[in-house]
């Protein structure tokens, strides 16, 4: 009966149009692809996106050049050089982030006592040159203005879970 | 007349169905394989070197290069050894935390290898389905460390952040309408533990799609079944492990024999193959799925009930807390010590494995009290396979390899370290 049952179904093709069954339903549903740019997927307060530094809402830089993130960069990625400022307070005078050797792994942001440097939600950039790859201060401090409010907010979000 | 001989030739690595940078090169006698001898070494970084140079923690993110379908096992397998080498234990909410996460983790790497293998024989569809569920679970990746990928979330102690209260939810634009956008957002109100709850109730009825597609269908048997087959003793002798050695016939499997974390306390099945060829691997790792599938329940049942902390409070290991450090000097002290020169894990050494979804991960750790492992080795699952693909491909066609390569399930992220 078994083999009756089995010529049967392998004549009819059955588990191949069962399979056509499925993919057909599929067919009159809706899509699940979204059509980026133009939306985009969910995204986590949490996201590691391209890094930036953050100002005091005083305007005054956070970065006190403790030289951690250098320091607990698993890459290498970071440079800073330091120097006492004109009103005798201790900057980076040059902080440098090679995009090429950043695994994005947030251990500098993690590292920072001042939340100063941060990574961004930014996901989409590119480079011309090879030298632009690398990130340095007045731009990470630019992207840093540009998006202090969202910086802002999901810092505020994860305070409770860090 | 001219003699015959065995042709040669060159499969990968720039061939789609090689999985990466494998290279092959094979000796045919026609169509058939007459030796087969892989080539590795195509994606050598270094790891293990690069690892002796810097301290502990800085090597979590390259673990997660490793097996790059698979990335928060092989970061177990590491921050495992850590942890063994410290004599630490994570708090009991991290251990399920990370549980949930291999399980979670296991789908993800399942998922993708459904869908190539697949592809490779010859099912376009299967891909596509495996990649939306995917997604799901690459959110939930990303809901919890930052990154959908590579995720630097195990730390030896626990857990980096706990889980997040808020799932991450769509954004409105001008091509959905707010019916649509209400549509996607409504597994995404509640937190992320609502969210993989919701998954795992909806999972289980995809792999059933996958299985109808599959399953029967007779190019998939005709191109699976008997290919491949590998005897349960050579099986052991050639150092297999994972479903690999499962669709052999024998139930060895870290999570039961050697129980770590958590996986005493849970509930779930070893599936077993018995003939040892592609088919039945391809039957113990979508019954893998099911099995992880109830094991994220019960993690999502017993996370909801038992609040706690996910680190270590020793902060001569583990960080303190944000606000502490920037309250207590003591705090900064040893936030500054531990970001700059880590922990000194006292002299030994350690090895910790875990059942990746590939078969057995482990890291051997030696230390000599310095705060840089003095030696580290990493032991991958799928380097151990690959070598018998010269045993499981011999006398089968050229366009076996493919499948044999496929059920493999070959990352050369770890088998080339």
């Amino acid at each position: 009966m078994n083999t009756l049952v089995n010529y049967v179904r392998s004549l009819f093709l059955v588990e191949l149009f069962r399979g056509m069954g499925v993919t057909g339903r599929y067919l009159f549903r809706g899509k699940f692809t979204l059509e980026y740019p133009e939306e985009r997927a969910p995204q986590s307060p949490r996201f590691r996106g391209l890094h930036a530094q953050r100002r005091y809402p005083n305007g005054e830089e956070r970065c006190i050049a403790c030289k951690l993130c250098e320091a607990t960069c698993p890459a290498l990625a970071i440079t800073i050089e330091a120097a006492p400022r004109e009103d005798g307070q201790r900057r980076t005078t040059r902080y440098d982030i090679d995009l090429f050797k950043c695994i994005f792994c947030g251990f500098c942001e993690e590292s920072c006592p001042v939340d100063a440097i941060v990574e961004s939600r930014i996901y989409e950039y590119h480079f011309e040159n090879r030298e632009d790859a690398v990130m340095t201060k007045s731009k990470l401090l630019e992207l840093g203005e540009k998006y202090e409010a969202q910086l802002a907010a999901d810092r505020a979000v994860q305070a409770a879970y860090r | 007349m001219s003699e015959i001989r065995n042709y040669t030739l060159n499969f990968g690595p720039q061939h789609p169905a090689a999985h990466g940078v494998l290279r092959l090169v094979l000796e045919m006698d026609g169509e058939v394989i007459e030796r087969a001898d892989p080539h590795v070494g195509l994606l050598h970084r270094g790891t293990e070197k690069l690892a002796e140079s810097k301290p502990y923690n800085h090597s979590i993110g390259y673990m997660d290069r490793l097996d790059y379908v698979s990335m928060m096992c092989s970061e177990h397998g590491y921050v495992l050894a850590i942890e063994k080498l410290l004599g630490i234990e994570a708090p009991l909410r991290a251990q399920y935390i990370r549980v949930m996460f291999d399980e979670i983790t296991r789908i993800l790497n399942h998922l993708m290898w459904l869908g190539t293998h697949a592809l490779d024989v010859g099912a376009m569809t299967v891909f596509l389905y495996c990649f939306r569920e995917r997604e799901d679970l690459m959110d939930c990746y990303e809901a919890v460390s930052g990154a959908r990928m590579h995720a630097t979330y195990y730390r030896p102690g626990g857990v980096y952040r706990d889980l997040p209260e808020q799932m991450p939810s769509f954004t409105s634009s001008n091509l959905k309408s707010d019916g649509k956008l209400e549509r996607l957002n409504a597994n995404r109100q509640g937190s992320l533990l609502d969210f993989i709850e919701d998954f795992t109730s909806r999972f289980p009825g995809y792999v059933d799609e996958y299985e109808t597609l599959l399953t029967d269908n007779r190019i998939w048997k005709q191109r699976t079944v008997d290919i491949g087959v590998v005897t349960p003793e050579r099986a052991k002798q050639l150092g297999f492990s994972g479903p690999m050695i499962r669709g052999s016939g024998i139930a060895w499997d870290l999570r039961k024999k050697q129980p770590y974390e958590v996986y005493n306390r849970i509930d779930f099945d070893i599936p077993v193959g018995c003939n040892g060829d592609c088919y039945d691997r391809y039957l113990v790792r979508v019954e893998e799925m099911r099995q992880s599938n109830r094991i994220i329940r019960q993690c999502v049942e017993w996370l909801r009930a038992n609040p706690g902390p996910v680190m270590l409070e020793d902060h001569k290991i583990t960080p303190p807390r944000r606000a502490e450090m920037k309250d207590d000097m003591e705090s900064l002290i040893h936030h500054f010590k531990l970001f700059t020169e880590g922990y000194c894990p006292p002299a030994g050494e350690a090895y910790a494995a875990v059942e990746a979804p590939k078969g057995e991960f482990g890291c051997y750790i030696i230390s000599d009290g310095a705060n840089k492992p003095f030696r580290l080795k990493i032991r991958a699952p799928g380097f151990a396979h690959i070598s018998a693909m010269n045993e499981m491909t011999k006398g089968h066609m050229l366009a076996d390899v493919v499948a044999v390569i496929g059920t493999m399930d070959v990352v050369f992220g770890e088998i080339d370290r």
